[in-house]
């Protein structure tokens, strides 16, 4: 994969933008917010977008544009984290049952497969509901929801490499498994890993966004995205940019991971 | 004469297949002494392979040993143990294969997978590991040694791969090397630098080779003494001259016959008839009974004996009685 090469991607360069775009006003929002995301102002309630307010205000008066910013960070950090945890529980089950094999191979896939046959939201909503809804718990269920995607892919990434010349090369001259697998199997899987990452972020994302707007996800007074939907949602006819634009910003957030991922397989992707 | 390095003793080797065993190495005994080059040839399907995989405990998931032992140095290698594979594998007995296009690590710098060879079996710092990767780069014949050491495989030829698995196999300078095919897929002015190559490391190494070809020419290169393999079985087992000159079984003789040679040009190649038998289709008899141009009567049912003669060639033919032709 050349870096012109990706350049010339239009998918990756749309999806590139949006999320450099997004990630820009997260960073900012670290240091500077136009007013404070939680501060009210009762003369100026469901405010359409102006030149003081670009995105409008809420009910309570609070600035719309101020409170996406923050509940970028929300997104961003819950995206990464629930991938983290999908990442690593998914590779450690896959490499297990796709380097040894044998009953742990069968005994592991049918977990997963288990896991598979429920609807993703519905099984972290389920796991919300036993653990209580909150940040961290947020991001645990989201977490357990990417593991079976990312097992199946590095099974069949292990399945395959462990066939190969140099790996068994590698065991001839007597390295261990961990070496093969840490040091010569994962590099070269890497690719496939890449893509599902970014297609993993932007499906818990919107999760985080469904499971906050039925009110399971992150709790007030942490902003998020998919509560500020629900909020809105009363206001559709009064101040229907709120909702319009909340909206918009998780789409153009999902959007961009599954374009940039879009991309970036197009460039793994040597026949093309 | 110097001391035995590999003893292998009636090993049967046989593969599982829906519930049945099929074997594919039977009774399968040979030696390597200490820095001997010794050959094994035979056509595909005859357990070359399966001979060098068994000796590095690398044999398939369907494959096992059901009979007999391997020693190395004096000590027995049983299937079970895996750390006396771990410490065996690259520190005692090397391997180079078929081909080395695939048998290096694509993202892996080449020099750095020489330097891991050392660091995984001897107690030396990543320094002194890429030192040594240097200097065994330098012995196999490769120049722009510090260049190449940080390349990746795909910027490298064939030949210059094939001298890279050399450098890594003997950086440990164990005391055998399994050589499986390792000219084949490389061209003939290559395979030559190779098989010199090979020779001068046995002779400055002092490592002892078991070099596997289909190719006698190649193997009379190489080897000092050659067991010709056919269908699982030993066939015959000689110093490579005795071989060329007096091949006994008819097998070898047919192999010989049909490499291809100066005085030959012009003739049509000769080829032996029918092939050799799959796993499933092996029954009594001798192997080669079916394809064999002297076949008798006993040949079909019973099979011979690797009988010895007195200058120490074997043979496992019905014609031969200690060494000696009769009928």
């Amino acid at each position: 994969m050349r870096w012109n090469q990706l350049v010339r991607n239009k998918p990756f360069m749309i999806g590139g933008c949006l999320l450099v775009l997004l990630l820009g006003l997260m960073v900012t929002s670290l240091f500077y917010t136009p007013y404070g995301p939680n501060d009210m102002n009762t003369a100026m309630r469901l405010a359409p977008p102006q030149a003081s307010h670009w995105f409008g205000t809420d009910n309570f008066g609070r600035d719309i544009f101020s409170r996406i910013m923050e509940g970028s960070q929300t997104s961003f950090v819950i995206g990464t984290a629930s991938v983290a945890i999908g990442l690593v529980i998914g590779l450690l089950i896959g490499a297990i049952a796709g380097y040894w094999g044998g009953w742990m191979d069968e005994m592991l896939m049918r977990i997963i497969d288990a896991m598979l046959a429920f609807p993703g939201i519905l099984l972290a909503i389920m796991l919300v509901s036993v653990f209580g809804p909150g940040f961290g718990n947020t991001i645990v269920a989201l977490g357990i929801m990417s593991i079976p995607a990312f097992a199946r892919i590095a099974r069949s990434g292990f399945i395959q490499y462990k066939e190969f010349a140099f790996v068994k090369a590698a065991k001839a001259r007597g390295a261990s498994s961990l070496r093969i697998i840490s040091r010569h199997i994962l590099p070269n899987m890497a690719s496939p890993l890449i893509v599902a990452s970014t297609m993993r972020f932007s499906g818990s994302i919107l999760a985080e966004a469904g499971l906050s707007y039925l009110g399971l996800g992150v709790q007030p007074p942490d902003p998020s995205w998919g509560r500020m939907l629900s909020e809105a949602q009363p206001f559709i006819i009064n101040a229907p940019w709120y909702v319009f634009i909340t909206g918009a910003v998780i789409t153009a957030m999902v959007l961009g991971f599954n374009l940039l991922g879009d991309g970036i397989r197009d460039g793994f992707d040597k026949k093309r | 004469m110097a001391n035995t390095l590999l003893a292998i003793d009636e090993l049967d080797v046989a593969f599982t297949i829906g519930g049945k065993q099929y074997p594919a190495l039977r009774q399968l005994s040979f030696e390597v002494r200490e820095k001997e080059r010794v050959g094994i040839v035979g056509e595909s399907g005859c357990g070359k392979s399966l001979t060098s995989l068994s000796v590095m405990g690398l044999l398939p998931e369907s494959a096992a040993i059901t009979r007999g032992q391997i020693s190395l140095a004096g000590k027995t290698l049983s299937a079970g143990l895996r750390e006396e594979w771990h410490s065996t594998r690259g520190r005692q007995v090397a391997m180079i294969f078929q081909d080395p296009m695939t048998a290096l690590n694509p993202l892996m710098p080449v020099g750095k997978q020489i330097a891991e060879m050392a660091l995984t079996h001897l107690a030396v710092t990543r320094k002194e590991a890429k030192q040594m990767a240097l200097e065994m780069m330098a012995k196999v014949g490769l120049s722009r040694i510090e260049q190449l050491y940080g390349e990746y495989p795909h910027r490298l030829s064939g030949g210059m791969m094939q001298r890279m698995m050399i450098a890594m196999a003997l950086i440990c300078q164990p005391k055998l090397l399994i050589a499986d095919e390792p000219t084949t897929a490389l061209d003939v002015t290559i395979q030559a630098q190779i098989l010199a190559l090979l020779r001068e490391m046995n002779r400055s190494t002092g490592t002892a080779m078991l070099f596997i070809s289909h190719d006698l020419g190649v193997i009379r290169e190489v080897c000092e003494r050659v067991i010709v393999m056919y269908a699982g079985f030993i066939v015959e087992d000689a110093p490579v001259q005795d071989i060329l000159e007096n091949p006994k079984h008819p097998y070898t003789a047919a192999l010989l016959q049909a490499l291809p040679s100066v005085e030959k040009r012009g003739q049509a190649l000769y080829t032996i008839p029918g092939r050799v038998p799959p796993l499933t289709e092996r029954g009594g008899g001798c192997p080669f009974a079916g394809r064999c141009p002297r076949a008798f009567g006993i040949c079909h049912t019973i099979t011979p004996e690797l009988d010895t003669g007195m200058d120490g060639h074997r043979v496992r033919c019905h014609l031969y009685v200690e060494g000696r032709l009769c009928g």
